[in-house]
């Protein structure tokens, strides 16, 4: 049944590369290595195989939902494949921007025969989004600023007296308001009960107010690795995949501090409204890219766990540092000893609500 | 009005040099003594020296070398604004926020003078030079000629003993452009201002001045009231630069009796008057001016040398006619006839002999 | 030659009266002229009136609720929220038959997010019964009361009626509200609590700054400028592409290089402590505030203050300043009451144009600005982007622009429009 699909797609896809000659194929993600291990792990061998496919890769995932909401009010689709977080796949599929994929038969089985949906379990969050990655933003410290206790807890972040200095954290209230509470006492399943009042509210922020004047607010990842290489910050959080190559790649003082990692995940969306011919090619290569070896293949570039259950065994060194990926995965049984699963669902209800709160609070 | 001593020099250049660059000099070594009353003009062609001079007066510019005073007094070191010279500018600098009445009030009020004496003399100089209606405009709306009477109107009603003026008429037509010059040399006469005039214009030079100062290659090439200047011209530049002229090469033979026997280069001989050619063997150049050609020769002193001549062209013009002819070799030789009931038209083609006065030919440096 | 000679219109001399002889002359002349201008106006028209009056638009449009829920919105108009009740099953029933068909369209979860601007919880409520509300049977599985609150008990909160009932205009007022930290309550309209208003301090604090900017660029740009406008050509031309300089560099570039040199571990820093001047233990913080944000834009916006002031004073012959030297006034008196007058239109349009573009501007303040530093266009492109506030940014905008012309107008009382050149 599979094989007869598969074979399928790639006669019409050949049928059409007969008739027309190369297709251009724009697809969306975030830039820098992140966006070079999908090149290198899925793009170029698809291309090696495909030679009439080019793919044109276009950096706006970050405005994924603006703009494909935009291209849908003027009617001009430019895009074929997008890169989103859980939640903007959860907008996009929610207003229909995004199109269903049925994981039995659009996607690979894992080599043993399970069918995608199982493997992929959780994290395939809703029926258009196809995880790619598990990342986590966690917190990183100089090891040379730390003293002889380096901090293993998250709390520690709050912790003034013992860990004096700048942290760098993100500027938006997700993450924030979590750790807050968690360490203001409450515990970790009650934290969105607690959040969804408004005392519940004032005490993340009053919790924040504590290190409030010692923050350093960011918002793009790579400036968490440069405030630390420079010695603005004494810790800061950011996504694990820049601290992973701020220490294993660029050496730099860095420790990693995985707990309560914020897990979230990172997949494809196709686009609704893509014509026939676009769309029998882009499912094609959607089934690739995320088949069991080729999500394994893509953790050789970037520290970022693949999300299938069935590539975890096959995770293997780094392409140019030689090194055991695995240790380095925020899947990592050793490092996800405590997690912090933040809920989508809530944050898609309260995110305006508290990010108005949030800035408010951050220009008083 | 000639001699001027240093002594009673209200202005005076003493060994002035200029240099912008430091390898040439605009200026070179320059003495000039002005007197009280005075209306100088320094005359010559752009980049001659001349403006470099006024400024360096004014105090825009400073002198590389040597002295400039002021009645007496030396001015290198005093800024612009305490030398109290009025200044008229070529394109007249009328400051365009500012209505007629508060350009005129400007200079008075930077004097600290009290309000109702400075309406006083504002209302008076702008009656000075006619323009009493037009306080209230601003300049853009008044037309050239208006513009240069408030400019000038200007540079005097704070009452300087001396002003200069950078070529202030060269922006108006022809006919007003006299008529300006007319009333400018009236007003300053009348006020007793000692003026320095910078123009490019002969005309304008020999009309309205007390002395030129005729400028070229940074050097006063000569300093003489306009008559002396036109009709004994010391240099062969001078002689070209002021009125039309014509010039004739050759070599002196001899020179006896203050008269000196030129060989042209065709092998004829004239008589010239000897101006800066000292002896027999020198290159010179004969300056002759088209009015003091005589075609009549009845009317030459007998035994006058006589020239060959061809007619080329014949321009009636009026009042004069212009004859241009071809004289030992050289086609633009001009003559200019009064438009008299016995004068002769002549005829292209025409063979005719022209003489002169020994006294009107000057013989020239080459 | 006397009126009365002429009592009819002037005639041409075909016979025609004058005045259409004239206008039919012009009208291909001016047919001409339009037919050149018109790919100008055709582009201007797309680019930039229609998304302003779109702009506009958006900032009061509301056709989502009424459109989605029709029927609804309709049984909700007889529905008294002050006595403290549900609505009757009516209104639910309607609410049913309403979201079967938006649940079809897909369009339930886009007027959940809509609504959950004005009531937190909603965007969920609508998604979660749209999975449910799908299987019913509009006619055998009424009533539908209880049965929508038992799928969500959402529904049996008097406030989510009351948001609806607020909100079921084609066109509201609410994105105004909120982008004036007002709120639209059962008592009518208030100021947000203190811990919700921002809008107005980044109003003004964009204001502010960008008031702060444009001095500082003036400041720093006047003399650069005059220096451009009176040296010798070939300096001024080194001069010039100094200034032109930072237009060949990216963006990001600059304002990454302003954080190297501002920075606690920065090169200003390290070099104050290497002289004395600053203790180690207490470094300068000059950037992630208000004093970084200023310095990186006025160095970014400088090139505009700097160009429209010396094309003006380009033009202002320098035989001004000598004839007022000339007239006795000392080098400040010239300069101020006789050059300065003449550069204020260069002033005009520099600071019209650097005013303009700080208010405007977002990437500095958002990677330099810290908290304190940032403006009121980072929310715009917050609630664009990322937020997909559409309407609140539409609103936020259309104040920005309404405050630009506000400030033009005063300016063009003050100083006068006509007084503005570029050259």
């Amino acid at each position: 049944m599979k094989t007869t699909h598969l074979l399928l797609a790639t006669s019409a896809l050949a049928m059409s590369a007969g008739a027309a000659s190369a297709v251009d194929l724009t697809f969306v993600s975030w830039g820098g290595a992140y966006q070079e291990s999908q090149l290198k792990a899925y793009a170029e061998p698809y291309m090696a195989a495909h030679p009439d496919v080019n793919i044109i890769w276009d950096e706006s995932s970050a405005e994924a939902v603006a703009k494909l909401r935009a291209m849908n009010e003027a009617g001009n689709l430019t895009w074929d494949l997008v890169d989103v977080t859980v939640s903007d796949s959860m907008r996009l599929c929610d207003e229909g921007l995004a199109r269903p994929i049925d994981g039995a038969t659009e996607l690979a089985a894992a080599p043993d025969g399970t069918d995608a949906d199982t493997d992929f379990g959780a994290t395939r969050v809703n029926e258009c989004f196809v995880p790619q990655i598990v990342y986590s933003t966690t917190w990183g410290y100089r090891t040379d600023l730390v003293g002889d206790t380096p901090p293993t807890s998250v709390c520690d972040v709050f912790d003034l007296a013992k860990y004096p200095g700048k942290r760098a954290m993100q500027k938006r209230p997700i993450d924030n308001v979590e750790w807050a509470l968690y360490c203001d006492g409450v515990a970790k399943e009650d934290i969105y009960s607690v959040l969804s009042t408004d005392e519940g509210v004032a005490r993340a922020f009053a919790k924040l107010d504590t290190i409030k004047d010692q923050v350093v607010w960011w918002t793009a990842g790579a400036e968490t690795p440069q405030l630390l290489a420079d010695g603005e910050v004494v810790m800061g959080s950011t996504f694990n995949g820049r601290l992973f190559s701020a220490i294993a790649e660029q050496n730099q003082p860095i420790g990693m501090l995985w707990d309560m990692q914020s897990y979230d995940i990172d997949g494809w969306i196709v686009p609704t409204g893509l014509s026939p011919e676009k769309e029998a090619i882009v499912m094609d290569f959607l089934m690739f890219a995320t088949d069991t070896q080729r999500l394994a293949d893509q953790a050789k570039y970037i520290s970022y766990g693949p999300a299938r259950a069935s590539s975890a065994p096959l995770v293997g060194k780094h392409e140019a540092l030689g090194i055991e990926m695995a240790p380095h995965m925020p899947t990592d049984p050793a490092n996800a000893t405590n997690v912090l699963h933040y809920d989508y669902t809530w944050w898609a209800d309260h995110r305006d609500d508290i990010d108005a709160k949030f800035q408010a609070w951050l220009a008083q | 009005m000639t001699d001027h001593g240093a002594g009673d020099a209200f202005v005076l250049f003493e060994r002035v040099q200029k240099s912008y660059d430091g390898e040439t000099l605009v200026v070179k070594d320059l003495n000039l003594s002005i007197a009280k009353g005075e209306f100088l003009t320094m005359l010559g062609p752009s980049g001659s020296g001349k403006t470099t001079c006024l400024m360096m007066l004014a105090g825009f510019e400073t002198a590389t070398h040597g002295e400039i005073r002021l009645a007496g007094r030396p001015i290198n070191n005093i800024p612009p604004h305490k030398r109290g010279i009025g200044m008229v500018f070529q394109n007249y600098a009328l400051f365009p926020h500012m209505t007629i009445a508060e350009n005129l009030a400007f200079p008075l009020e930077v004097r600290k003078m009290g309000k109702s004496e400075r309406e006083e003399k504002v209302r008076r100089a702008l009656d000075m030079v006619q323009m009493g209606k037009f306080g209230g405009r601003r300049p853009a709306q008044l037309s050239g000629g208006q513009q240069q009477r408030v400019a000038l109107a200007r540079a005097l009603v704070f009452e300087p003993e001396l002003v200069l003026m950078d070529e202030p008429l060269g922006a108006l037509d022809k006919q007003l452009r006299e008529h300006m010059q007319f009333e400018i040399k009236r007003i300053a006469d009348g006020l007793g201002i000692t003026v320095v005039y910078v123009t490019h214009d002969q005309t304008e030079a020999l009309t309205m001045s007390d002395r030129v100062a005729v400028f070229n290659d940074g050097v006063i090439q000569q300093l003489a009231p306009p008559d002396k200047l036109y009709e004994e011209p010391e240099n062969s530049f001078v002689a070209q630069f002021i009125g039309e002229n014509n010039t004739l090469e050759g070599v002196v033979k001899e020179i006896r009796n203050g008269v000196a026997l030129v060989e042209l280069d065709d092998g004829e001989l004239i008589d010239c008057k000897p101006v800066n050619v000292s002896r027999p063997g020198e290159r010179t150049r004969v300056s002759i001016r088209p009015e003091r050609v005589e075609m009549n020769k009845a009317r030459l002193q007998p035994g006058a040398h006589t020239l060959k001549a061809e007619v080329l062209e014949f321009i009636y013009m009026g009042d004069i006619f212009r004859t241009r002819l071809r004289v030992a070799g050289n086609d633009e030789f001009v003559v200019k006839t009064r438009n008299a009931p016995d004068q002769r038209r002549m005829q292209p083609g025409e063979q005719i002999e022209i003489g002169w006065l020994p006294t009107d030919c000057r013989a020239l440096d080459a | 030659m006397s009126e009365t000679t002429h009592a009819g219109p002037m005639l041409a001399a075909d016979g025609t009266p004058l005045k259409r002889s004239l206008a039919r002359a012009l009208r291909r002349q001016k047919l001409r002229a339009l037919a050149l201008i018109a790919p100008l106006l055709i582009f201007v028209l797309l680019t930039f009136v229609t998304p302003i009056v779109s702009m506009l638009w958006r900032s009061v449009e509301n056709a989502i609720v009424p459109e989605t829920l029709p029927l609804t919105v309709e049984a909700l108009k007889d529905w008294d929220p002050t006595r403290g009740e549900l609505p009757e099953e009516a209104v639910f029933a309607a609410m049913v038959t309403d979201l079967q068909a938006a649940v079809k369209a897909k369009t339930h979860t886009k007027l959940g997010t809509r609504l959950n601007y004005e009531n937190p919880g909603i965007s969920s409520l609508f998604r979660s019964t749209g999975r449910n509300v799908g299987k019913w049977d509009l006619a055998a599985d009424g009533p539908f009361k209880e049965k929508l609150i038992e799928a969500d008990k959402g529904w049996g909160d008097i406030e989510v009626w009351k948001t609806l009932q607020r909100y079921s205009g084609h066109y509201t007022a609410g994105y105004f509200l909120n982008a004036a930290d007002l709120e639209n309550t059962a008592e009518g309209i208030q100021l947000r609590p203190e811990e919700q208003r921002i809008y107005m301090t980044l109003f003004i604090r964009t204001m502010w700054m960008s008031l702060m900017i444009t001095g500082s660029c003036l400041l720093l740009g006047y003399p650069v400028a005059w220096l451009l406008a009176n040296l010798r050509a070939s300096t001024s031309n080194v001069l010039m592409i100094l200034v032109l300089l930072p237009f060949w560099t990216s963006l990001l570039v600059r304002t990454s290089a302003w954080k190297v040199l501002l920075q606690q571990q920065g090169v200003i820093n390290d070099l104050l402590v290497w002289v004395g001047l600053v203790d180690d233990a207490n470094r300068l913080v000059m950037i992630n505030n208000q004093f970084g944000t200023i310095i990186a834009m006025t160095h970014i916006l400088l090139p505009f203050m700097i160009l429209p002031l010396y094309s003006v004073m380009k033009t202002i012959p320098p035989s001004y300043l000598r004839a007022a030297k000339s007239l006795g006034a000392t080098n400040w008196t010239a300069f101020w009451r006789v050059y300065f007058p003449q550069s204020v239109p260069g002033i005009g349009a520099g600071s019209i144009l650097v005013f303009i573009l700080a208010i405007g501007y977002y990437i500095t303040p958002e990677l330099v600005g810290g908290t304190q530093g940032v403006f009121i266009s980072n929310r715009i492109a917050f609630h664009i982007s990322s937020s997909l506030n559409w309407g609140l940014a539409a609103a936020l905008g259309t104040i920005l622009l309404s405050l630009v012309l506000l400030l033009y107008y005063v300016y063009d009382k003050i100083v006068g429009i006509d007084n503005v050149k570029l050259g």
